[in-house]
């Protein structure tokens, strides 16, 4: 199942990215995970939330401009290799990844990474016929 | 072979051309001494009565009209026939205070479209056409005069208005249209839409596009004849005078054809309305002679442009205008190239984005920096990077074809754009010349 992440638009002007993380602080929003796509002179900040919908709202009223988009969840194996094989069964399944980043915390030493694939649904199934399932929004809110 | 919608007219002596300003300019003058209190004031205040308009010679001892009175007359102080024989009204979409509202009887109507019938033959149309009218319908004078046009001609009139661009593509090719009708920077946008689904100029069948509304540079000409296939024709008007049609150009692309029978042009110097001789640059005055609802009597139409009174090879004798620069207000001159904040709205708004945007120019070096801040609008942002400086990169190519200069083109939040009184800063000019 795939979850919900939130994209912001983050003009290139120092203290942008703190006002998006007080805004969410200040509403008592907690970030699961978070990574900043950057160029010369704009940048996207991509952010995974308990509640993204309550998360999309205040960023809009803050006059962020935030947009979902969905994205696949996996736990990466604890043990070597545990990657470099879950990255095997993408490229197996013909998965094409636009980007993806890791999970903040988790625990013992586990580890989670958000994947943005070309096309969320066909990659779901591809990987879970390889018995690869993405974790559901519960299982995420669980980490 | 060159076509003519009235012959008689678009090719007649100077002595006849002359003869015809000077009865209409005569009569008109009259009749809106009696009818219009507003310039009836005005010619007093100057000591003219109409006795002393004898022919076009006099023309110059007339009051000017400028917006500041269509301004004040707003919006019923300057008609000149009574509302029950006026049939029709068109507007501009400037904000309040700016707005002109023009009416227009049948008669005026039926002039303004055979001035655009004109504009129509003169590019090669004829009742074997099909002319797609890709300009806004409604208030906006475009889509109107160029269906009328397209009608007097005989073509068949395809009235499309703008938007919806896979559509329009899809219109041409499917009804073989052969003649565009639109703004240059619609076009340029259809053009590119038309790369993006890898379609050439060979896949569809236009040989012709009208455009008109806003200025457009040469290079600007080019890229639009390159992706489309097609001659591309300038057509001048404003909604003060009845609409696109007061000057259009002909196969000789040299210059822009006035509908002389109905429009008397002057150019003046703009700060001291001294008449200035042909050739020389100034601001075009334009006297209606025969439109009767609206009659507009040496009005000053902010545009920068030049006379050319030499025999045109396309047979007409009308004298011809340069292409407008633009409103003498509101131009900056970056690296000597003339820039207009218009130009870049239009842009903006056919690439989808909000009107909001801030010119910066400074002075770096002894080069002028031009750089556009843009803001960003949720219709616009998508999650992937490699899509938004996409579009970045169209839009300033885009702006590149209509300005002639390519400026540096920088996405900001939304609403962050300074505003002064509730109203956007739109250019900071740093320069210290
Ligand atoms: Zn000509």
């Amino acid at each position: 199942m795939s979850i919900k992440q939130i994209s912001v638009f983050l003009e290139n002007k120092p203290g942008k990215l703190f006002e998006l993380t007080r805004l969410l602080a200040d509403n008592g929003i907690d970030m699961r995970a978070l990574s900043i796509a950057e160029t010369t002179d704009f940048g996207i900040a991509r952010l995974i939330v308990g509640d993204a919908y309550g998360a999309a709202r205040v960023l809009r009223e803050g006059q962020f401009i935030a947009q979902y988009s969905d994205v696949l969840a996996f736990a990466v194996p604890d043990e070597p290799g545990g990657l470099h094989r879950l990255l095997g069964a993408f490229n197996d399944a013909q998965v094409n990844i636009e980007y993806m980043y890791a999970v903040l915390g988790g625990e013992k030493g586990r580890a989670y990474m958000i994947f943005r694939v070309t096309d969320t649904e066909a990659a779901e199934r591809a990987l879970t016929e390889r018995g690869l399932t993405p974790l559901a929004p519960e299982e995420m809110e669980a980490i | 072979m060159e076509h003519y919608y009235q012959p008689e007219i678009e090719c007649a002596s100077r002595e006849e051309i002359t003869r015809w300003q000077s009865e209409r300019l005569v009569k008109q003058v009259r009749r809106v001494y009696e009818n219009v209190p507003y310039y009836r004031q005005k010619m007093e205040e100057k000591g003219v009565t109409p006795d002393d308009i004898r022919g076009v010679e006099d023309l110059k001892k007339l009051p000017f009209l400028s917006k500041a009175d269509l301004r004040d007359a707003y919006p019923y102080g300057l008609m000149g026939k009574p509302m029950k024989e006026c049939v029709r009204i068109h507007s501009t979409s400037g904000t309040t205070g700016k707005r002109v509202v023009a009416f227009y009887t049948q008669h005026d109507i039926d002039l303004w479209e055979d001035c655009c019938a004109r504009a129509l033959m003169a590019a090669g149309a004829t009742d074997e056409d099909v002319v797609q009218v890709s300009y806004g319908y409604g208030l906006f004078t475009g889509g109107a005069g160029l269906d009328g046009g397209s009608h007097k001609v005989g073509c068949l009139t395809v009235p499309m208005s703008s938007g919806n661009t896979d559509r329009q593509i899809m219109f041409i090719r499917d009804l073989n249209a052969t003649v565009l009708c639109c703004t240059p920077s619609y076009a340029a946008y259809l053009g590119e839409r038309m790369k993006e689904l890898g379609l050439g100029p060979e896949d569809i069948p236009l040989k012709a596009g009208i455009f008109g509304a806003e200025a457009w540079s040469e290079e600007m000409r080019r890229d639009i004849e390159k992706t489309l296939g097609i001659k591309a024709y300038d057509i001048y008007g404003l909604t003060e005078l009845s609409g696109p049609g007061v000057s259009f150009e002909c196969s000789e692309q040299r210059g822009m054809h006035i509908n002389e029978d109905h429009f008397i042009p002057e150019i003046i110097d703009p700060d001291t309305g001294e008449v200035l001789p042909d050739g020389t640059m100034g601001e075009l005055v334009i006297t209606a002679v025969d439109k009767e609802a609206f009659p507009m009597i040496r009005y000053r139409t902010k545009d920068i442009c030049s006379l050319n009174r030499e025999k045109c090879s396309c047979g007409r004798t009308h004298v011809r205008m340069t292409k407008p620069r633009g409103r003498s207000d509101d131009m900056l001159i970056i690296r000597g190239v003339n820039v207009f904040p218009s130009q870049i709205e239009t842009v903006l708004l056919n690439h989808g984005y909000a009107a909001n945007y801030q010119i910066l120019v400074d002075r770096v070096n002894n080069t002028d920096t031009f750089e556009i801040l843009v803001e960003m609008t949720p219709e616009m942002f998508t999650d992937s990077i490699g899509q938004i400086q996409q579009l970045q990169k169209t839009l300033s190519a885009g702006l590149q074809s209509m300005l002639g200069i390519r400026p540096k083109v920088t996405l900001v939040a939304p609403k962050t754009i300074a505003r002064s009184e509730g109203k956007a800063v739109r250019v900071v000019d740093k320069r210290k010349i």
